[in-house]
This record gives C-alpha cells, sequence and structure tokens, in this order.
C-alpha cells in the first residue's frame, strides 16, 4: 500500500513536471476573419469551425488552450517566432509552407475553389481575378494567364468583385457558398479547380511533440465520426472522412 | 445590452441600431478609443523624456555623448517609422526573451535559432505562455508604447535642440555674469525659457502623434482602425443575428470624424498655452501682448 502511495506521488509529481516543462498552456493562432472557419461573432469572441475543432481537439489532447487573433499576412511569422504555438486558421498543407512549419494531419481534405464573380459572362480565364495574399488560390492564378490582384483581408476581395475592381474572386467553396446565397448580384462561375493538400493546423517545426499529439487527436476525431459531424455543421466541405 | 434585443429580426430601425451598436463586440471598438487615449497618455510624456535626454546628449561638451545623442536623432528621424516599428518591436522582444533564456537556463543545450524558429525556454518567454491573453495583450501594448515614445523621442529632441539654441544669448549672457554656474543657468535660464520655442514644434509633433495612433494596428494591437474594419465587412446573416453590407466606409468616416476632432481640441489647447508661454518673453508673440497691453 505505501509503495502504492509513493508511486502515485512520484508520478502526479512527474507528470505535472513534464506538463510544464513542455507546454502549459497552448495559444492556438487564428485569423478571425474568415467564416465558417473562424471569425468574430456578436458577443466579440473566435466563433466557427475551427473554434468547435480547436476546443474538442484541446479537450481530447487534454491541453489547456487559449485563442489569439492575427492577420493573416503575419501568421506564419508570428508562429516561428513565438507569439503562439499553432496555427489554426484554414491553412492548406502546401509544399512552400511545409519549407517553414510543420503541419499535423489534415483536419479537412481538399475542397474545390471557386469562382464568384458579378455576372455569368464574367471573364474568370484570362480577367483580373481577386484573391487573398498567400493563400493557395493567389499562388493558383499566378500560373494562370488571369490577372491576380490580391488583398489582405477575404473581405475586400469579395469587395473588389462588387465595385468592378476584380471580374471574379478565388476563394474556397465554404467561404464563398453563404455570400452567393445571399447576394443575388453574384453568382459562381467557370471551372472549379481543387487546389491544395488539404488543410491541417500549423505547429512550429522545432515542436513535434506538440503536432504529434494534435495529429493523434484530429484522428481520434476522425475515427469516431464527430470530425465529419463537425465538417457537415458548418458546410467547411463536401469530402468527407 | 436592451431586453428587446433579445430578437433582432422584428425590430424599428432605431431600436436595430441602438442594439446593433451595443453588441458585446462593438463593445471593443468603443474600449479600443480608450486604447488609443491612454496610449497617447502614456506616450507623449515618455518621449518627451527620450527627446529631451537626446537633446541634452546631442548639447554636451564630451564628444562620445554627443556623439550618442546626435546619432540616436539622426537614425530614427531618417528611417521610415513602419520599418522602425515593424523591425523594433520584434527585435526588443528577442532580444528580452534571449536575455531571459541566458539567465533561466543557462543548463539548455539547444540552439535558440532552429531554422526559422525561435526557441527559447518555457519560464524565459516574455510573457509566459500561462499568462492570460490580457497579459499578452498589455505586453504588446506597452512594446507600443515604447517604440512610438523612442520614435517621436527623437522628433522632440531634435525641436527641443532646436528650441536651446533659440533662447537668446544675452539672457544666458546675464545669468554668467551673475556668476551662476553652467548647470544653474541650464535649469534657471535655458529650461524655462526654451519651452516658447519649442512649443509649435512639440505641438506640431503631438498632431503628428494623434495621426500615427493607427500604427498600433501594425503591431498585432487591436485598436480603433482594427474593429472599424472588423465590424465594417460584410456580415451574413448566417453568422450574425445582425447582417449588413459592406459598411466600413461609414466606419472609416466616423474614425475620420474622431481624429478631426480630436485634432481640433487639440489645436485649440495648443494655441491657448501658447497665449499663456508667450506672456511677458521677448518674442514676437510676447511683445504684440506688450503692445496692446496686457
Amino acid at each position: 500500500m505505501k509503495k502504492l502511495i509513493i508511486g502515485a506521488v512520484i508520478w502526479g509529481l512527474t507528470a505535472g513536471l513534464s506538463l510544464a516543462d513542455s507546454h502549459s498552456v497552448i495559444r492556438m493562432g487564428t485569423e478571425g476573419a474568415y467564416p465558417p472557419w473562424n471569425f468574430v461573432d456578436d458577443n466579440g469572441e473566435i466563433a466557427g469551425f475551427e473554434r468547435e475543432l480547436g476546443d474538442e481537439l484541446c479537450k481530447r489532447a487534454e491541453l489547456k488552450c487559449e485563442w489569439v487573433k492575427n492577420d493573416w499576412d503575419s501568421i506564419i511569422p508570428n508562429l516561428v517566432s513565438g507569439n503562439y504555438d499553432t496555427i489554426i486558421a484554414g491553412m492548406s498543407i502546401t509544399d512552400a509552407r511545409k519549407e517553414k512549419i510543420d503541419f499535423t494531419t489534415n483536419y479537412v481534405m481538399s475542397d474545390p475553389s471557386y469562382y464568384l464573380a458579378a455576372s455569368e459572362d464574367a471573364d474568370w480565364k484570362t480577367g483580373v481575378i481577386a484573391a487573398q495574399s498567400n493563400t493557395i488560390q493567389a499562388a493558383f492564378i499566378a500560373e494562370t494567364g488571369a490577372t491576380l490582384v490580391e488583398f489582405a483581408t477575404p473581405e475586400e476581395t469579395i469587395s473588389a468583385v462588387r465595385n468592378g475592381e476584380a471580374d471574379a474572386v478565388l476563394a474556397d467553396s465554404s467561404y464563398l457558398k453563404p455570400i452567393e446565397a445571399e447576394d443575388p448580384g453574384l453568382m459562381f462561375v467557370g471551372d472549379k479547380p481543387i487546389i491544395g493538400g488539404g488543410v491541417g493546423m500549423g505547429i512550429r517545426k522545432s515542436d513535434a511533440d506538440l503536432r504529434n499529439k494534435f495529429t493523434a487527436a484530429i484522428d481520434s476525431m476522425k475515427g469516431d465520426g464527430t470530425l465529419n459531424a463537425l465538417i457537415k455543421k458548418y458546410e467547411i466541405s463536401e469530402q468527407m472522412f | 445590452m436592451f431586453e428587446f434585443c433579445a430578437n433582432p429580426e422584428n425590430l424599428s430601425e432605431f431600436s436595430w441600431l441602438s442594439c446593433y451598436l451595443t453588441t458585446p463586440k462593438h463593445m471593443n471598438l468603443f474600449y479600443s478609443v480608450g486604447t488609443v487615449l491612454l496610449l497617447l497618455l502614456l506616450t507623449a510624456p515618455t518621449a518627451l523624456l527620450f527627446g529631451f535626454g537626446g537633446a541634452v546628449m546631442a548639447r554636451s561638451k564630451i564628444l562620445l555623448i554627443r556623439l550618442i545623442g546626435n546619432g540616436y536623432i539622426s537614425i530614427v528621424r531618417g528611417v521610415p517609422d513602419i520599418a522602425f516599428f515593424l523591425f523594433f518591436v520584434i527585435a526588443i522582444d528577442q532580444f528580452l526573451e534571449w536575455t531571459r533564456h541566458k539567465i533561466f537556463c543557462p543548463e539548455w543545450s539547444e540552439p535558440i535559432r532552429q531554422g526559422n524558429d525561435f526557441v527559447v525556454c518555457t519560464i524565459a518567454k516574455l510573457p509566459l505562455n500561462s499568462s492570460p491573453q490580457w497579459i499578452h495583450e498589455i505586453y504588446g501594448f506597452l512594446l507600443a508604447v515604447f517604440t512610438f515614445a523612442i520614435v517621436f523621442g527623437a522628433f522632440a529632441a531634435n525641436v527641443l535642440y532646436g528650441a536651446m539654441r533659440a533662447v537668446p544669448k544675452a539672457q544666458i549672457e546675464t545669468a554668467v555674469s551673475f556668476g551662476m554656474t553652467d548647470r544653474q543657468v541650464f535649469r534657471r535660464i535655458l529650461v524655462p525659457q526654451m519651452w516658447i520655442f519649442a512649443l509649435p514644434g512639440l505641438g506640431n509633433l503631438w498632431m503628428i502623434l494623434i495621426k500615427a495612433t493607427p500604427l498600433l494596428f501594425l503591431l498585432g494591437v487591436e485598436d480603433i482602425v482594427y474593429w472599424a474594419r472588423e465590424l465594417g465587412g460584410t456580415k451574413t446573416a448566417k453568422f450574425t443575428s445582425y447582417p449588413h453590407g459592406d459598411w466600413r466606409v461609414w466606419y472609416f468616416l466616423g474614425l475620420l470624424v474622431f481624429y478631426l476632432a480630436f485634432t481640433r481640441i487639440s489645436e485649440a489647447i495648443i494655441d491657448t498655452l501658447m497665449k499663456t508661454l508667450s506672456h511677458g518673453t521677448d518674442t514676437l508673440g510676447g511683445n504684440l501682448q506688450r503692445q496692446v497691453g496686457r
């Protein structure tokens, strides 16, 4: 009995230690301007698919998490300089990004991107196409015959189409669908290219431990179907795991 | 906030607006006005202090100190604000963490720079990862105050340096002939008399400082520009009880009015201060007051 108690105490102490010397609190970095993935709700709180997903992942990985907002453009630099520990912001896994940071396994499969335009005959092939800077869509348009105009926020890409600055905007279908549904002046045109290798959480290269924890948590959510339920609830993607 | 806000769909326009403008999210906009005012309140005296130090150093009789003072003034004045802000905030943050790392974790064997990553031990983090978000925000805010103070301190130093030289020679010479030491001349004659020459320049600097506060946004502090942009953006009915189109232009118009009103009030205060300080001095303003017999 005595041995058992001592054993339990030692286990308790060392467990506490290992928790303390890695991360006591995980800071989750997101953009907060990309509904339904992540956005700021009426209460000023970060909400959306990734909020619910992230909270569940932290629960499964037994981590204490805190949410942080950061601009999209500086979201990778601020991760590597240590302002927060993860990026969970609808970030697609690409080779270019993998040179700077690591990714967990994907929690959303790559879904087609849509062109949203203000008229049916918009020139989406060779016209002026808006996209958010540093996104897979921006990189994709740069490779096509179209002229790329980049904006720092998703919001501005839609405005550019509304005010005629761009012929169309290329973005994730999940982001564009609610906008198209509410505005009769906007419609989908042209191809629906599949870009990128799915969406994962970005983690510092030096943080393999944390990456493995989140990958395990994502896998467990894939396994019991809760991830698919979340994807369906927020209409994030047509592809299910 | 109000009870009738529970059902935003069936409200008249006015009550809809009163509900809309009092959502917790809008409160963030109003708080951020406070953030901007607090920034000005803290930055102005700190920058003046830096400026005073810089001006005194630039006037020093010792070459090395003079070089440091002049170096500070010319380097900071010559670098674009945005470049300085982007560089300085990251640099000072990493410097502080690096120093803490060296002190707290001397046994740490891994390199701090691993590829792109900047990795220090957990207890060297500033602020600590386990600190609540508001501490992180205050830390970021203080970094911003410090950076603003350094930038505007250099301009203030230049203004004060010029003002010290503008104090009439006769005043200084008279003080010396009365047997005052250098230190006494500085404290009793030079500093009290320089303010009237510094005020136009400092007032101008204050206006520029007000206008520069949106740079906070660049440093990740969620200021009024951030919230105006976030709140003004199109909101679809799916994600909010208060859907609306692209209202950014109205929010930015609000910012414009806010800044205009603020600078106008500042201008009025500076004018009054100018009149008070001119009283009895041998300057254009002071002599004018004398002529009309006040």
